[in-house]
């Protein structure tokens, strides 16, 4: 299936991507490659496999429920570009 | 409603009441300074593993239990995308596909009669942050806003029905009814005013009869389960005259305005949503064993429905009565601890339920938090059974009782309001009110003896209450004879 620039746009758009026409063509093209590798798979008879989202073979990883506080939180509130009152500081939402 | 009838799903998001949040060590205290409660995981550093809380796991096994639900023996995480300021990594952790538990039911009851209601899903997923917006008190008109991370994390479950609801009235019964569960199971602490349990109403309406379901609207912004029937009825309302008047019903987020009562719109520029779920790659998948589920199994007390049907078997104590004690924490342990002493139940649930609710609730007051103990009010009942005071008194001593914490015998002595038990006291009360009330006397003396019931109420007036209405009457007719 061959992507078309419009499929491009949406994902972009999507993704908060901001492209520049040459890198719409590019993309149109890497991704229809990506594409075609799907096809390539969906020929493969799979019938009597099961389906798996993940690559390893474990299961149920759990935390003990316990409160542990993190201690520099101070350094997490740096990586904002504007901090007030200990809150990160973002543009108005809505128009 | 005319030719309309109305259908109505609901989601239902619940806090959990863990520690700690789903994915990451932090406290889910309430309250705390702006981002205290945040670490790398949940503010969605670079290169951060989140883990599982295996706590939150089994709160949803207890609810999905509780709920009949089928118990997934299999569940995935995955990524739900979206861009907005209260979202760190951009994309919430939930479950799409294979979530925890599916097909359950509740019944609920409304005006007498039991409803069965289906559960769609349940899913478990992380909170969000919270938004404080600048320049204004809401999102519209703010300049810009601050985000703190503290709630970011919080466990939360999500409850989706089926659209098996008819009325609002039927959705608000269906919130009530979860959220006694959830606090019985004390897995939330289901308080719908301070944000612990949220409810979006997917509503539509169709021609009666109708068998396809019209395009619905989500209802959000409701607070609490009344403005959630609020929400819903002024939403119906709205369809059938946009339905009347030949316009379409556009599929579409509305938002509550409790001040208008009014649902609004929010035409955001937002497109149709796409959220490109994917299965969250660094959470290995979710196995429930048939063990933990009877483990779990075992540790759920008995669940509100079962104690309704309880109290009434056992006690003979009316439906409504039992609801009223069940929805106020800490009530059912007094309701029984009293009968145990006392016996009486409906006695005594005419009491938790009348004067002491109506306190509790002025107060917002807990019965464990308040001044009245069971032995105190076991007294005061024990009181009135002596006939030392009338029921009308004792509704001023319970009063007293929950201000102070004094026994009734205390307040009674105080005060002085026993009973007047002297026959020549009562006597002389009644004589006054014979000679004031020449028309009613001369009534009974007619033969119209029904006229005796005013003048029974002359003399509790005069006596103020203190004195006993059958004594009273018995005397009455003597003097009158
Ligand atoms: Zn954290």
């Amino acid at each position: 299936m061959a992507l078309t620039i419009k499929d491009v746009e949406h994902v972009a758009k999507l993704a908060r991507l901001g492209l520049s026409e040459e890198e719409k063509t590019t993309l149109v093209d890497q991704l229809s490659k990506i594409f075609g590798y799907m096809e390539v798979l969906n020929k493969i008879d799979t019938k009597g496999v099961l389906p798996t989202s993940h690559a390893l073979p474990m299961k149920n990883v759990f935390r003990q429920d316990k409160a542990i506080p993190f201690n520099n939180t101070d350094e997490i509130l740096a990586n904002g570009p504007e901090v007030e009152k200990r809150m990160f500081k973002v543009p108005k939402i809505l128009d | 409603m005319s030719k309309y009838e109305s259908v109505i799903g609901l989601e239902i998001h619940a806090q959990l009441l863990t520690e700690s949040k789903i994915f990451c060590s932090c406290s889910t205290t309430f309250g705390n300074e702006p981002n205290r409660n945040i670490c790398p995981v949940c503010t969605g550093q670079p290169g951060v593993l989140p883990v599982l809380n295996k706590k939150v796991v089994e709160f949803a096994i207890k609810t999905a239990l509780a709920l009949h639900c089928q118990i997934a023996p299999y569940s995935i995480f995955a990524r739900k995308q979206y861009f907005y300021p209260d979202l760190p990594k951009d994309f919430q952790i939930s479950q799409y596909e294979l979530p925890l538990a599916t097909n359950g039911y509740v019944e609920i009851n409304v005006n007498g009669n039991t409803r069965c209601i289906r559960i769609h899903r349940i899913h478990l997923e992380e909170d969000a942050g919270k938004l404080v917006h600048a320049g204004s008190d809401r999102i519209q008109g703010s300049t810009y806003s601050l985000v703190d991370f503290n709630r970011t994390g919080v466990p939360l479950m999500e409850i989706v029905s089926e659209p098996d609801m008819a009325t609002p009235e039927e959705a608000r019964a269906y919130v009530q009814e979860i959220a006694a569960l959830l606090k019985s199971l004390g897995v939330c602490d289901a308080k719908m005013e301070e944000g612990s349990l949220r409810c979006d109403g997917n509503v539509s309406i169709r021609p009666v009869g109708d068998k396809n379901l019209g395009t619905k609207t989500e209802v959000k912004n409701v607070n609490s389960t009344k403005a959630l029937k609020d929400a819903l009825d002024a939403e119906i309302v709205r369809q059938i005259k946009a339905v009347d008047a030949g316009e379409r019903i556009i599929q579409e987020t509305r938002h509550f305005n409790e001040n208008t009562g009014q649902t609004i719109s929010l035409r955001s520029k937002e497109e149709a949503h796409d959220y490109r779920y994917f299965p969250e790659p660094d959470l290995v998948p979710l196995e429930v064993s048939k063990e933990w589920i009877d483990e779990i199994k075992q540790g759920i007390g008995e669940l509100p429905a079962e104690k309704i049907k309880r109290y009434v078997e056992q006690f003979g104590i009316k439906t409504e009565d039992v609801e009223t004690i069940l929805e106020s924490p800490g009530m059912a342990e007094f309701f029984e601890g009293a009968i145990r002493l006392y016996g009486k139940p409906q006695i005594v649930a005419n009491w938790l339920t009348g004067e002491i609710s109506a306190y509790l609730n002025a107060k917002k007051l807990e019965i464990k938090n308040s001044k009245l103990k069971i032995s105190t009010l076991v007294g005061m009942l024990a009181l009135i059974d002596k006939g030392t005071i009338s029921g009308k008194i004792a509704k001023e001593v319970i009063v007293k009782m929950l201000d102070t914490g004094k026994s009734a015998e205390e307040i009674v002595k105080e005060s002085g309001a026993t009973q007047i038990s002297d026959e020549g006291e009562l006597i002389k009360a009644i004589q006054e009110v014979i000679k004031n009330n020449p028309k009613p006397v001369q009534d009974y003396k007619d033969g119209k003896k029904a006229s005796i019931t005013f003048l029974v109420g002359q003399v509790m007036k005069v006596t103020k209450g203190r004195a006993k209405p059958d004594l009273v009457n018995k005397l009455l007719e003597k003097e009158l004879s």
